[in-house]
């Protein structure tokens, strides 16, 4: 065995391709099979494409790196169910391109986020976290609240999305800029918005300033809407299709 | 440069260089001026600049005849810029460090409303990137360089595309690090870089394996020596988890953003496949190997087991791979892919310590050298260092401790464990090692200024970890902890007020880890700038005279 191995050593691209294979091995067993196994993801009711408001705000949330110190997946443990709700499912995340499931609780988990606070309590807490929290080490985000909200290329960003597999229409990424209107203001028809995402959609101004489309409206639209989707009153967590 | 050599024609590698520079800065410029987001005319102004930089510098060169290869020599200028941008990095990536430590300790001072580039979330990657990637690229580049031409005994293959990874990758690196700042980001964890700096790296770094292969093929030695191997894995294995985690999308090809291929549970455990074997091929291997050449040399002790090298290679490239899902325990994830994780996780303990015993034993016979040489005593504790840490891993992969570890400070101090302790001390004496064999000096400025540099890293490392141990273990058992009656006995919030005396303490120990990367970085200037002795040292030598 120990001669075989100067093989190895003598011969470069053999080393390489040596190499290659033992390291493809523990990817190919475990990563490929989730992309076929259909048991990966529970079938839920509820789980849709983000509306065109909400995925600018998680843009934005992307962008600031919230994820370094909010996870979005509460684990099956009792006091993380008591603290934030029902323990998240595959499903829930399905369209998020990319996943934002963290790792590291530097402040809370915010998976089920959505409409466990005021619209108003986000705006304040994100100018000035210390303001509604003393003891908060959050850094502040007032300038979210100055900034307008980009929407020229909303529809360019969302047919992005459906080439990489989140089923958005065609007449729903014709719409999606009317759409994005439409949701922060409740005096536009909503009825094209209800059609692609669904009647409970938040409408209203988020960010408390009528007069603006800003990226406070984005970001808030996004958190309040987070881990509501799914119904958990028909959601049978012990039936043979959702274990896994 | 000697006058035979300044009369021939400059390199067609050179030339090759220049035009492609120009060709580039071409380029750079139509896509920033037609681009309608202005972070991306940002990058692209930066590009523009370093391209036309490169070719400036080229044509200088190569209009005064600079450039000539001596093949009987090794190649070590490159080296020596690696080794300063190691060290310069190295301040850098532990300032931002020391910023965000503190903003955690003290955010009503840190924070600046009206400047969201300084936040956390902004800074954090800038500060991992930094460590990992410039200072600990930089480091296995630099000492790959090195290493491979003195095993090899050839000259390093590919002429100037040595130069062209190591300016490659600083640029890669100013991009990153800008990108960061702007808020350009893939949000996944140690790979946020967006999808053009991502292509620009993936460019770079063919080119960096194909310059270490071309001189392993040039070689006069018939074996490839162990360091090597631990070298070809690395930049192999980087190079596929790279490309595959950052499969994406851009929106536009004049636009910075772009949407991951993946999407929820497929992209988790993809991205923590990239993300734990960064730590495996990138922190580990790529390491093990500084260590297996850069420990037998300053020992001068030959490697303690051949027969354990060869097992505990292949068995840590083999079980590496297969540990990402232990950073997904209790999620989603489906349970078998977890458990497969675990258990990989924990048998990953044996080859680790495989490396630690190999690199300890080699100090057999050697061990007074650790009272009087500070530089090989560094050296042991990194290994030390990681012999704990990948105890703590394997032990933190268990699903049940898992559950209380897991999204805690614990974790943060088990990677400073692993990346003070075993990363940084073993670069920092490879450093040490490198500067006067590469410089031709007789020995360091100052070994009194190592010592310093020694015990202030080695005490603001442990007032790291165990204010991580305490906050995080902490922390834990905080979240989980209920009243008589059944009801959680804490708020989130007052689990943050808990940390707030060891938030401070381990931004002292940063301050101290980072001062003595300081206290090194002005012995290496000193060292440098030292007279040059009257009789060359025998590692710098011609290539006949330095065997390795």
């Amino acid at each position: 065995m120990w001669k075989n191995h100067s093989k190895l050593e003598r011969h470069s691209l053999l080393l390489v391709l040596g190499i290659l294979l033992v390291v493809s091995v523990g990817g190919l067993v475990e990563i490929a099979p989730l992309f076929f196994l259909e048991s990966t993801i529970e079938k839920v009711k509820g789980v849709r494409p983000y509306t065109p408001l909400e995925q600018a705000g998680r843009d934005i949330y992307v962008r600031e790196g919230c994820y370094v110190c909010h996870s979005q997946m509460i684990r099956p443990l009792r006091d993380e169910v008591e603290r934030y709700g029902h323990y998240s499912l595959a499903a829930e995340s399905m369209y998020d391109h990319p996943f934002q499931w963290g790792s590291k609780r530097t402040g809370p988990d915010l998976a089920r986020v959505g409409g466990k606070y005021s619209d108003a309590w986000h705006v304040q807490h994100l100018t000035d976290p210390r303001a509604v929290v003393p003891e908060s080490i959050m850094p502040p985000y007032a300038f979210l609240a100055q900034k307008d909200l980009k929407v020229d290329d909303i529809e360019a960003r969302l047919r992005t999305l459906t080439r990489v597999g989140v089923p958005y229409t065609e007449t729903a990424l014709k719409n999606a800029r009317a759409d994005l209107a439409a949701q922060v203001d409740p005096t536009l028809s909503g009825a094209s918005l209800a059609r692609y995402y669904g009647e409970k959609v938040n409408r209203r101004d988020f960010d408390g300033d009528p007069e603006r489309l800003t990226e406070m409206d984005a970001l808030v639209a996004y958190l309040q809407m987070l881990g509501t989707l799914v119904d958990f009153r028909t959601y049978k967590a012990d039936a043979a299709e959702n274990l896994r | 440069m000697t006058d035979t050599t300044a009369q021939q024609d400059s390199p067609p590698g050179a030339v090759a260089l220049l035009i492609l520079s120009a060709v580039g800065a071409f380029l750079a410029l139509i896509a920033t001026g037609l681009s309608p987001d202005p972070l991306f005319r940002l990058e692209g102004w930066i590009f523009t600049f370093a391209a036309l930089a490169s070719a400036a510098a080229l044509t200088v060169g190569v209009a005064n005849g600079r450039y000539q290869a001596d093949p009987g020599r090794y190649e070590d200028g490159v080296i020596r810029a690696g080794a300063i941008a190691t060290v310069f990095w190295a301040i850098v990536g532990m300032l931002v460090g020391v910023v965000i430590a503190l903003q955690l300790a003290w955010p009503r001072i840190f924070y600046f409303p009206e400047a969201g580039w300084l936040n956390f979330g902004r800074l954090r990657p800038l500060h991992t990137s930094g460590v990992i990637f410039a200072f600990g690229g930089n480091a296995l580049i630099a000492t790959s360089f090195y290493v491979v031409q003195r095993t090899c005994r050839a000259r390093l293959a590919g002429g100037m595309a040595g130069w062209f990874v190591f300016w490659g990758y600083q640029l890669f690196i100013v991009m990153a690090a800008v990108g960061y700042l702007a808020g350009i980001t893939e949000g996944r964890e140690y790979a946020e870089p967006e999808w053009f700096v991502d292509l620009w790296l993936t460019l770079v770094w063919v080119v960096y394996l194909l310059v270490f292969l071309g001189t392993l093929w040039k070689r006069k030695e018939p074996h490839i020596y162990v360091a090597n191997w631990f070298y070809l894995a690395f930049i192999v294995t980087v190079a596929l988890l790279h490309i595959v985690n950052n499969l994406s999308l851009p929106v536009s090809l004049l636009g910075t953003k772009s949407y991951s291929l993946f999407a929820g549970v497929q992209d988790a455990l993809t991205q923590w496949w990239y993300g734990h074997n960064a730590v495996g091929f990138f922190l580990t291997a790529g390491f093990l190997a500084i260590m297996y050449y850069f420990v037998p040399k300053r020992a001068e002790k030959p490697v303690y087991s051949y027969r354990l090298s060869i097992v505990h290679f292949w068995s840590l490239i083999f079980i590496y791979i297969w540990a990402g899902p232990h950073h997904l325990h209790y999620t989603a994830l489906p349970q078998w892919a977890q458990t497969l994780g675990m258990t990989f996780s924990i048998m990953l303990w044996m080859p680790s310590w495989g490396g630690m015993i190999n690199g300890l034993m080699t100090l057999s016979g050697a061990w007074d050298k650790l009272r009087t040489d500070p530089v090989l005593r560094m050296m042991a504790v990194a290994v030390g260092f990681y012999g704990m840490s990948t105890f703590e891993g394997p032990l933190m992969s268990i699903r049940a401790v898992n559950a209380l570890s897991h999204y805690t400070d614990w974790t943060i101090g088990h990677v400073h464990s692993g990346a003070l302790g075993w990363v940084g001390f073993i670069s920092f004496g490879a450093i040490y090692c490198l500067v006067p064999w590469l410089w031709k000096k007789d020995g360091l400025y100052s070994n009194a200024l190592v010592e310093w540099h020694f015990w202030i890293a080695t005490l603001g490392l442990l007032f790291y970890i165990a204010a991580m141990w305490v906050s995080g273990i902490g922390e834990g058992l905080m979240w989980r902890e209920y009243t008589p009656q059944g009801f959680l006995a804490n708020s989130f919030v007052e689990t943050v007020s808990a940390k707030q005396v060891a938030n401070i303490v381990r931004a002292l120990g940063g301050v101290m880890y980072l001062s003595g990367a300081v206290i090194m970085a002005y012995n290496i200037y000193r060292t440098i700038r030292q007279p040059a002795p009257s009789v060359l040292p025998k590692a710098s030598g011609p290539i006949v005279a330095a065997a390795a």
